[in-house]
């Protein structure tokens, strides 16, 4: 998921903390609330990232957002091990946006998305820990006289053989918060054959409140003397308010006031949410619904559809003349793809409480970045970064929706303005969450291949027309009109989103198609819709050359040895060429994203019918470095869940420029009854820090409509299958 | 005004009676385990045991809940989370996200309450919560090791 950070939130959020981290942060008689491991005293802080406690307890500070990927967990293991502690005694401390500002950015970047969380931090947080730990073995060094080299240390107790004594993390603690940090060129992190936390399926360490009803998520936050705010923009995308008739609302228990929150929004204020909803919905509100009225998903299409014949791109991947040696090839194959708009639908509906005063501005809430949270703050109370903060609140799913937008934040803090010291926590309904997403983009693909006479493929031309999440968002990225995202995983470069077939003839294309939509990026981003169009193009002209699907992708991945490893250990494992029961049938895809690579297998059933039934998915994953495989294997299975929910059901239809789909009711979500058997294959190469909450989920669809095509004879090649007669 | 039997203790609540039983619990009676997700009886987050039956309280009026009803939420499943159902989930290691947990909690939990062996295909008809984050693996494994039908805590074959 990217974290650009989004419009007036990211220039104030990006110059200030620039400003601030050069020029030694906010330094002006900026007082920002002490963690509470400061407060209490006894506890050391040996540095940002490590705090010991007289009871051995080592509290880990975690700047990155946890959403139910894990990556709490993960980054304590990194420190952990590198610390050298009793993984038993491990706890978390998670830090604010204003703490992070107030300390000159120490714990680096907040943002969470991208399948970054992990990888972009495992270096200086390892650091950190080995930092802590160097200081830690000096203290009880110094304490007896003794060279730091003779010193061992294992669960945090520290030995020194030749004396026979013995010390603990907690007893030295405080001595070795005194001391000067080591050089950092002195510090030699761990091989990673020596690791004993990193690598090995540790429970995750923010299970526990999650069972008893105890966590309290941000749509929880209780503060004395809090209204509820219930909210609705304007249905037509670019629509605007006009009024709205508080007359008609006004006596109903409960209620505050309806309030104007910008140009395109009202809200009602009341003591309890329920009541303020109510009250919205009996609120008479009149709109401008705008241009994007004239609307709908049919011309939309239209829209996108002229994109791929179009003349001019946005972007493009070539080598050789494909074209050319299309036109000059033995057999032509050709198709044309389609995939919707989709919403995040997190479980937990967009919400934020904020309090605003003449000179504080709090909010409590789930962010993906709480750093653009705080800015968001800081830009919609008017008040400078010091004098806001951002209470902090894992969260209630993330997928990209709670990342740069922060569009709750803003909403929120200008409801609460109108409410001076007095705390007002903003809740959408669902049916507004699914009606203001920032939505996956839609797009189409034409692609075109030629085969020689002996089935090779010696062209291909891919043509994808559709939204850019860029020019919605973060129009900097767009270099002389070529947005090179909305190609993610078809990249010519190794390293991130690299395609993993060599062609002689190569031409991929972006002809950037925008509507009136908002979109943004959606678990996975644009490797969902290129993996659809590349994986399932590839099946259909590995079956026109007559080859096996398997063996044709080889063929074309000599030069791409990690990829191909993958796709053998998936294979492998889905028993490939292998008998199968009567009516089932097998599909493969691989491709790669947010630097790992993926494959997958699925088998899969299609009744007379036409009904469909995923029975069995064996994803394989080479993320490099694997730090907690158990949730590596729970992130591969909540990637089916949401892939599979996108390619059986996902889809928002727009009439009228506006979204229609909008309770689960009418856009469905997966059930248990209908999640395949899942089997994860780590293939780690060790040699590299991948993502791994989104890689595998874009190879999820494509392996599945390439087994429904094994079962039927025919292709699948528009999205979601709902609307597909299989029989 | 109703009067509500939660968690074993009778409380008076002010509130108009066509209020749903979800938002008197979460906001008149502050038990905010109990999570709102769709408000129309499709996702199950909200999900609580009324006389050992699991309901979907978004879509009940609190206005057609009698004082003698026996409401359990996911508070008071158990004092400690030693339900058998909160001991499986925590050594499946089901939640990601965890914000639906509690419902699914609360529809497994009646599930075992009537069927103490649950097959797969009970575990299919019962278990029809949402979760956005994919824990339906774990959830599956995490119902067998509470029902004793399977003594592993591993749902992945990893």
């Amino acid at each position: 998921m990217n974290t650009t950070i989004r419009g007036d939130a990211a220039k104030l959020s990006r110059r200030t903390f620039v400003v601030g981290s050069a020029a030694g942060g906010l330094a002006l008689g900026f007082q920002f609330p002490f963690s509470a491991a400061q407060a209490q005293g006894a506890d050391a802080e040996i540095n940002a990232w490590v705090v010991i406690k007289p009871d051995d307890t080592c509290v880990v500070r975690i700047a990155r957002s946890e959403m139910g990927q894990g990556t709490l967990t993960g980054l304590a293991q990194l420190v952990a091990e590198e610390l050298e502690c009793d993984w038993k005694k491990v706890s978390v401390d998670r830090i604010t946006a204003g703490q992070n500002l107030a300390r000159k950015r120490v714990w680096g970047d907040m943002s969470t998305g991208g399948s970054r969380g992990i990888r972009a931090s495992q270096d200086y947080v390892r650091r950190g820990g080995a930092a802590a730990r160097m200081m830690l073995l000096q203290a009880a060094a110094d304490e007896w006289k003794v060279p730091v080299g003779e010193l061992k240390v294992a669960d945090g107790v520290i030995t020194h053989a030749a004396s026979g004594r013995s010390t603990s993390y907690g007893k030295v603690a405080a001595a070795a918060a005194k001391l000067t940090a080591p050089d950092p060129k002195t510090i030699q992190l761990k091989d990673p054959k020596d690791w004993k936390i990193v690598g090995k399926p540790m429970k995750r360490l923010d299970t526990a409140d999650k069972l008893d009803g105890s966590k309290v998520y941000a749509i929880d936050v209780k503060l004395p003397g809090m209204l509820c705010a219930a909210i609705k923009d304007c249905p037509v995308f670019g629509g605007k308010l006009v009024s709205f008739d508080e007359s008609k609302i006004a006596g109903r228990p409960g209620v505050r006031r309806a309030v104007k929150v910008n140009d395109t929004t009202v809200a009602v204020v009341a003591d309890t949410w329920w009541r303020a909803k109510t009250a919205l919905e009996a609120l008479p509100i009149v709109w401008d619904e705008g241009a994007g009225a004239s609307a709908s998903s049919a011309t939309i299409a239209e829209h996108l559809k002229e994109g791929l014949t179009a003349t001019a791109t946005n972007g493009e991947v070539a080598n050789g003349d494909a074209p050319k040696a299309i036109a000059e090839a033995a057999k032509k194959v050709e198709a044309v793809y389609s995939t919707p708009f989709l919403a995040h639908a997190t479980m937990e509906v967009m919400n934020c409480t904020a309090s605003v005063s003449a000179d504080r501005a709090e909010i409590w809430v789930a962010s993906q970045n709480y750093e653009a949270s705080l800015a968001a703050l800081s830009a919609a109370s008017g008040l400078p970064l010091d004098k806001c903060e951002v209470h902090r609140h894992d969260l209630g799913g993330g997928f990209g929706r709670r990342g740069g937008a922060q569009d709750y934040v803003r909403q929120a803090v200008a409801i609460a303005k109108e409410f001076p010291g007095v705390p007002v926590k903003l809740i959408w309904s669902r049916e507004e969450d699914m009606a203001h997403d920032f939505y996956r983009p839609i797009s189409q693909c034409k692609a075109t291949a030629g085969l020689d006479a002996n089935g090779n493929l010696i062209g291909l031309h891919v043509r994808v027309s559709g939204q850019s999440i860029n020019a919605f968002s973060n129009q900097a990225a767009i270099v002389n009109g070529k947005d090179r995202r909305q190609l993610q995983g078809l990249w010519a470069e190794p390293g991130d989103a690299q395609l993993g077939y060599s062609v002689p003839n190569l031409l991929i294309e972006y002809a950037m198609r925008n509507t009136h939509v908002p979109v943004g990026p959606w678990r996975g981003v644009n490797t969902n819709q290129n993996a659809v169009y590349m994986e399932c193009f590839i099946e259909e002209v590995a079956r026109a050359a007559g080859k096996d699907p398997l063996e044709f992708r080889r063929a074309l991945m000599g030069k791409h040895p990690k990829h191909l490893a993958v796709l053998n250990a998936a294979a492998e494992k889905g028993d490939w060429g292998k008998p199968l029961p009567p009516g089932v049938h097998r599909g493969i895809a691989q491709f790669m994203g947010y630097g790992s690579y993926s494959a997958a297998v699925a088998e899969v059933s299609v009744s007379g019918e036409g009904k469909l039934k995923v029975h069995r998915m064996v994803l394989a994953l080479d993320c490099g470095h694997a730090v907690n495989p158990d949730q590596i294997a729970a992130q591969v299975e909540g990637s089916v869940a949401y892939g599979l929910t996108a390619a059986l059901y996902g889809e928002c239809p727009v009439d009228k420029g506006r979204m229609t789909s909008l309770n689960f009711d009418s856009y469905q979500i997966m059930r248990l009854e209908e999640m395949p058997k899942v089997e994860t294959v780590l293939v780690p190469s060790g040699d590299f820090w991948g993502g791994v909450g989104e890689p595998t989920i874009c190879v999820v669809t494509p392996a599945v409509l390439n087994a429904i095509q094994a079962a039927t004879g025919k292709p699948v090649r528009s999205l979601p299958l709902k609307n597909v007669k299989l029989a | 005004m109703a009067q509500l039997n939660i968690n074993g203790t009778v409380r008076d609540v002010e509130v108009e009676a066509d209020t749903p039983l979800l938002w008197v619990i979460r906001e008149q009676v502050g038990l905010t385990g109990t999570k709102y997700g769709c408000g129309v009886a499709q996702c199950g987050a909200c999900s609580v045991h009324i006389n050992d039956e699991v309901q979907r309280s978004c879509s009940i009026r609190v206005g057609d809940v009698k004082p003698t009803d026996r409401i359990v939420t996911i508070e008071g499943l158990s004092k400690d989370g030693s339900h058998p159902v909160q001991k499986a989930w925590l050594a499946v290691d089901v939640p990601q996200c965890g914000f639906c947990q509690s419902g699914q909690i609360m529809a497994a939990a009646a599930l075992l309450k009537k069927t103490a062996k649950p097959t797969d295909r009970d575990i299919d008809a019962a278990m029809t919560n949402i979760c956005r984050c994919g824990t339906y693996q774990r959830i599956r494994a995490a119902v067998h090791l509470a029902a004793g039908t399977s003594t592993t805590n591993r749902s992945s074959t990893l």
